[in-house]
């Protein structure tokens, strides 16, 4: 039930963001203020998101073999690898790491 | 029988809409591996299929649909996921904009447009529009992209109840790798490199301190506080 709450709201939410844009005018979300405020948004949650699910467990802080997954996406985007080579090259380095330190 | 001007404009015409076919099947094409790490993670996040084709089908927007799972499967809160979906979402509201600026779509077509409103859809309009094809290349881009987004998303799934544990197959880094992809082509400035660099340190800094979940919204909006704090 839960799930589906969370599933239902984030999607008419969603939904209604986008739809948004064509009814706002277009002064309010082009002022600079807005404009710098919803390009960075993404760009801070996008790296939050990256740190909690590579670095936390929980509430605690843990290095483990997803960090090494982490530096070989970090590596396959620097080389401008296509997106699947860096997700199977991330997972397959993880699962290797967990398998000798489990 | 035409004249020759036209004939020379048929072809012109004839070779945009080739070039944008192409190039939207190409955009459809990569946006595959994604909707199947989506899928997977969404399995091992306890989601069922209807609730993944939900995401999918309405929602429709992969940054905001993979940190919702992302949250959850971390065990946050539903305000933390839904939340953190809904500020991952903003961004398409101001693609809007420059969609209906650049197209002025009005009645049912605006609600159909807005939907298909993304990352994708609005680079290709936004690139094509000089040359006139806007409409062209949103329509061709957003189709393709939708079809192959929830086709993917669905052949995930399936894949993702055939695997493992998340740690035992490194499907706990695929939500990461994705959003490294995602992040990578954003850091266009030594400005939003810091700005990132910031917001995931205050997120790691108060995983100890607050509900789980919570940290990606605490970094997610001091980061963008510290930006305009610095930039005044």
């Amino acid at each position: 039930m839960k799930l589906w709450i969370a599933v239902i709201i984030a999607s008419a939410g969603c939904v209604a963001l986008k739809l948004a844009g064509y009814v706002v005018p277009a002064r309010l979300l082009e002022s600079p203020m807005a404009r710098r405020v919803l390009e960075a948004l993404p760009v801070t949650l996008l790296s939050a998101l990256i740190a909690v699910s590579v670095f936390a467990t929980g509430s605690h802080l843990l290095l483990d073999s997803r960090a090494a997954g982490l530096a070989v996406a970090f590596l396959l985007v620097g080389l401008r690898a296509p997106f699947l080579v860096v997700v199977v090259g991330a997972c397959a380095t993880a699962a290797g790491v967990h398998a000798l330190h489990p | 029988m035409s004249a020759p001007n036209n004939d020379h404009r048929d072809a012109l015409r004839a070779a945009a809409h080739r070039r944008i076919r192409n190039r939207a099947v190409t955009i459809g094409v990569s946006v595959v591996p994604f909707g199947l790490s989506f899928g997977a993670v969404s399995v091992e996040t306890h989601l069922n299929l209807a609730q993944i084709c939900l995401l999918s089908l309405v929602l429709f927007s992969g940054a905001s649909q993979f940190a919702l799972v992302s949250v959850i499967g971390g065990g946050g809160s539903l305000f933390s996921a839904v939340g953190t979906a809904l500020l991952l979402g903003t961004r398409n509201g101001l693609y809007a904009a420059r969609i209906n600026a650049l197209l002025r779509p009005t009645g049912w077509r605006r609600l159909l447009m807005a939907e298909v409103t993304i990352d994708e859809s609005t680079a290709m309009a936004v690139t094509e529009a000089s040359a006139g094809y806007a409409a062209w290349a949103f329509w061709a881009t957003a189709l393709t992209v939708y079809v192959l987004w929830n086709l993917s998303t669905i052949v995930g799934a399936f894949a993702g109840n055939a695997l493992g544990s998340p740690a035992a197959t490194g499907l706990d880094v695929a939500g990461p790798a994705a959003f490294t992809a995602l992040l990578a082509p954003r850091l266009t400035s030594a400005r939003m490199r810091l700005t990132a660099l910031a917001a995931g340190a205050i997120a790691l800094l108060t995983v100890p301190f607050v509900p789980v979940g919570a940290p990606i919204l605490v970094g997610g909006l001091l980061g963008v506080a510290l930006l305009l704090a610095f930039s005044r």
